[in-house]
């Protein structure tokens, strides 16, 4: 398939708030339920391996009117509550059976609160990811939780429980795709004419919606069309946009900051798809699994159904899931960090990739990205790396402001080498 | 339930000129458009207690004790002081900053320094606070901390805060992660993991700091205390079930709750302090005595209001006369309930292990509770006190506490038959508390009220 094809046909599975193509997967496989994903990141290798098909949710951009959203929340709190609500009430969900929503922030936690008020006979989960970033602790308390979930999706699904190598089966399709889109990255470090920022976004967001199967297939022909390209390369500055992992930006925005004289080589949009760097199951030769708490005063059963933890070295994918969580997760804002190691990150990012700078594009009254921005900027400052800041919502419509900083950002680095 | 019964009548209460200078922990402030304020003899001693706090604090380099910050909500004061270190609580040193009118200035210079303008005012005050000297409420200097204990418990926003201040102080840093109650109740496994924590990170850092190994039955005895404290402070806001209610569990119970929430929880002194404050309370429920506000007793009862989210500390006695002025009594709220929820009957130290009690207190926080939950329980209150309507107060800053209070307003509608009233402020930020504007929407709210109680 052509680039272009793939992405007109992204673009459709984009512009498609009431969730079209799930509705068609649900005809085509009966009894199989689809489960809502919030942002940032929920682990769908379990909804995969549960036999459901993991659908992750990010807002209703700039394409739907909110009315009843904007009655369930004040003028300052993010966006992305309101278009999930008003989605929500106005049945663009109904395909949908349930809803994870993960520990991102008090947004998402307190909307899942919203979703168990006003969805009524649909499966509301909450995922609380460790913050105790310790194998024996926060591991083990979320591997336990990992198989509760799975548990529970499989019901849905009228099924029994994944076992092992169901899951680890779905854990090797989702690896495969990490290498699929880790590879479309190397084209967009390596020769970012090739890609733009736009194709690029809605190629990913075609993996909200689409079974991961289809999603890495579109990838691969996608990246293989791109090599082909007879596109030379603009004298554009190299740039990575930090900050917009949650709610995000409309498309126009996107196009917006390119055609301003930037090419993006990195980026955290929609980060719940690339959570994980490298493979989670790749690790796993000779590994213990992920250890139970150990000794009074909360001792307690050990292991979940699988069998007891420790014994099943390898063959532990739910410990590898979590594993992969506590020491393979890109570093995201809403992930405990207490080293500073979020700046220096940044930094080593930023010259890996040879860029000229960073825009910091943050949702409005997002606490995560905005609280996170201060220490980032020093970093940045002690290593002489320009950046812009600016905020959006997700259907910010006027670009002008944004145009013009953008610009300005791209002709100054480009004239004396810094902004 | 038993309702509280008059007991020994406490000393009378005096009135006094509006305080300035010394104090700390729960409001103490500039009395906006009255010279003189009525206070309560359990407010005078807190001061004393507070004043002796900072003190303390003020000298831990000289002593060699070792500090703490920690927060409110979460709070693990016993381990702390079992460990021989003291607790530090950014979030009363902004409230405090707030009410000595010094916050719009902190949440600026934090601005300045790049701090959004959209974030959680409480962050910006501390650290422009910081940028200008860690001067505490009591004009001494604030210690360091030697570890940073992030109680992370009910809040998103307190991760963040303690990254930046691990970012400017270097100092150890513990996490203690505790789940969310979204299902509305404590597992095992919740317990287990929070207790776990406790063990092998939180314990294991206290100790490297104080240089000391934390004595298990210095602990189980502070939390023995704090039991003892809770029981009074529990039977002080169930006496607002009474009418007229003997107290304000709104304005007037942020004092109430100052000790507990903080530094003295498991002390001597406080449990002597709620037995006091107990006395004091039964006095004047005795004498069928209102609440002491700022301008005196309240001479007649007019309205009894349920009130979710924290105060307006800016502004706190103002927006506190709005309420006086047309005889409205809060007599339950849930900001009293966000330092440890004693309503269901958890009390510290009442679990099979010390280390477990912790865990449940944590757990059990009110902003750890789903939605639902805190539905659930405003309905009880405006049912159980006799409630004519409740308010919400949203804050601009919280998260934690706003999202979705609308929903929640019109939820607890529909289970008590009772409109909600919605106010919008800010904890420390003034440009967003506006005199006028509250007091107009209040004003109206309780005319409302004032007509349904007419037609009753
Ligand atoms: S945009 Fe930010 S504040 Fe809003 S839900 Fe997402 S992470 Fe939370
Ligand atoms: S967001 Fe709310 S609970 Fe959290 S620190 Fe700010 S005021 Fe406190």
């Amino acid at each position: 398939m052509e680039a272009e094809a793939i992405v007109r046909r992204c673009e459709a599975l984009y512009a498609d708030l009431s969730l079209g193509s799930v509705r068609e997967w649900k005809a085509a496989h009966p009894g199989r339920p689809a489960v809502g994903l919030l942002p940032v990141y929920v682990p769908r290798e379990i909804v995969h391996a549960a036999g459901a098909l993991p659908v992750s949710l990010l807002g209703g951009g700039d394409q739907i009117d909110i009315v009843k959203g904007d009655a369930s929340f004040q003028s300052y709190i993010c966006h992305l509550p309101r278009s999930m609500v008003e989605l929500s009430l106005t049945g663009r969900l109904d395909a949908l059976d349930g809803f994870v929503f993960p520990s991102t922030c008090d947004v998402i936690r307190n909307l899942s609160g919203i979703f168990q008020m006003t969805t009524r006979g649909k499966y509301i989960r909450y995922l609380d990811l460790p913050q105790a970033m310790d194998e024996g602790t926060g591991g083990a308390f979320y591997r336990r939780d990992l198989v509760a979930l799975a548990a529970e999706i499989a019901r849905l699904a009228g099924r029994e429980a994944p076992g092992d190598e169901a899951l680890a089966e779905s854990i090797r399709r989702y690896d495969r795709n990490r290498r699929a889109i880790a590879a479309l990255w190397a084209v967009r470090a390596g020769a970012p004419w090739l890609v733009a920022l736009d194709e690029t976004y809605l190629l990913m967001r075609a993996g909200a919606v689409l079974p991961v199967e289809a999603h890495t297939e579109l990838v691969e022909a996608y990246t293989a069309a791109v090599a082909g390209r007879a596109r030379k390369p603009e004298d554009r500055i190299r740039v990575v946009v930090v900050g917009a992992f949650c709610e995000q930006p409309p498309l126009g925005l996107l196009r917006t900051l390119e055609r301003s004289g930037c090419y993006v080589v990195d980026d955290d949009l929609f980060l719940g798809a690339r959570w994980v760097e490298g493979d989670v199951l790749a690790l796993e030769e000779g590994r213990g699994s992920v250890a139970e708490e150990s000794a009074a005063p909360v001792d307690g059963p050990k292991g979940g159904p699988h069998g007891p933890p420790g014994s099943d070295g390898g063959g532990d994918p739910y410990g590898a899931l979590a594993r992969a969580y506590i020491g393979k997760s890109l570093v995201a804002s809403t992930r405990y960090q207490p080293d500073g190691r979020r700046g220096e990150d940044l930094v080593r990012r930023v010259r890996a990739l040879k860029a000229d700078g960073v825009v910091f594009a943050a949702p409005s009254f997002c606490d995560p990205a905005l609280l996170d921005q201060p220490p980032l900027q020093k970093s940045l400052s002690e290593a002489n790396i320009p950046f812009i800041t600016f905020k959006y919502a997700e259907n910010t419509g006027q670009f002008q402001s944004i145009r013009e900083q953008a610009g300005t950002f791209s002709d100054s680095i480009k004239l004396w080498g810094e902004a | 339930m038993k309702l509280p019964v008059a007991e020994a009548s406490a000393v009378p209460v005096p009135g006094e000129t509006a305080a300035r200078g010394a104090g700390g922990g729960m409001p103490e402030g500039r009395a906006q458009g009255s010279p003189r304020v009525q206070k309560d003899v359990s407010m005078e001693r807190q001061k004393a207690m507070l004043a002796g706090y900072f003190s303390e604090l003020a000298h831990a380099r000289e002593t060699g004790l070792k500090v703490a910050y920690t927060f409110v909500p979460g709070n693990l004061t016993e381990l702390i002081r079992a460990a021989g270190a003291l607790g530090v609580y950014p979030e009363v040193n902004a409230l405090q900053s707030a009410m000595r009118q010094k916050s719009d200035g902190y949440v600026r210079e934090a601005e300045r320094l790049g701090h959004n303008e959209d974030v959680c005012s409480y962050v910006k005050c501390d650290i422009g606070m910081l940028a200008a000297g860690n001067i505490g409420p009591t004009g001494e200097k604030l210690p360091p901390p030697d570890l940073l204990l992030l109680s992370y418990t009910g809040c998103f926003t307190f991760m963040k805060w303690f990254e930046l201040l691990q970012k400017e102080y270097g100092c150890e840093i513990a996490m203690l992660h505790v789940p969310y109650q979204a299902d509305g109740g404590i597992t095992e496994d919740m317990r287990r993991y929070v207790a776990a924590q406790l063990r092998d990170e939180v314990i294991p850092k206290l100790e490297k700091v104080t240089g000391k190994k934390l004595d298990l039955d210095e602990l189980s005895a502070l939390l023995a205390r704090s039991a003892r404290a809770e029981d009074d402070l529990v039977w002080v806001l169930d006496s607002a079930r009474n009418t007229p209610s003997p107290i304000d569990a709104y304005f007037g119970g942020v004092y109430y709750v100052g000790p507990i929430f903080t530094a003295f929880r498991g002390t001597l002194e406080c449990e002597e302090y709620y037995q006091a404050l107990r006395q004091e309370v039964a006095a004047r429920l005795d004498r069928r005595e209102g609440p002491i506000m700022p301008n005196g007793v309240l001479a007649e009862e007019r309205f009894r209001l349920v009130v979710e989210g924290p105060p307006n500390w800016t502004h706190f006695r103002d927006f506190w006369r709005i309420f006086y002025d047309e005889g409205a009594v809060v007599v339950a709220s849930t900001y009293t309930k966000v330092g440890g929820l004693y309503d269901d009957g958890f009390r510290h130290g009442r679990a099979e292990d010390p280390l477990l009690s912790l865990a449940d207190y944590c757990l059990g926080c009110y902003t750890n509770r789903s939605l639902p939950a805190r539905v659930d329980l405003l309905a009880s209150y405006v049912r159980d006190f006799h409630a004519d309507g409740f308010v919400i107060n949203s804050l601009k800053s919280c998260n934690s506490f706003s999202v979705g209070q609308l929903v929640m307003m019109r939820e607890v509608e529909k289970k008590t038959g009772v409109p909600g009233g919605f106010i919008e402020t800010d904890l420390v930020d003034p440009r967003y508390y506006s005199q006028a504007n509250i007091k107009n929407r209040i004003e109206s709210y309780l005319q409302m009220i004032a007509q349904r109680k007419g037609r009753a």
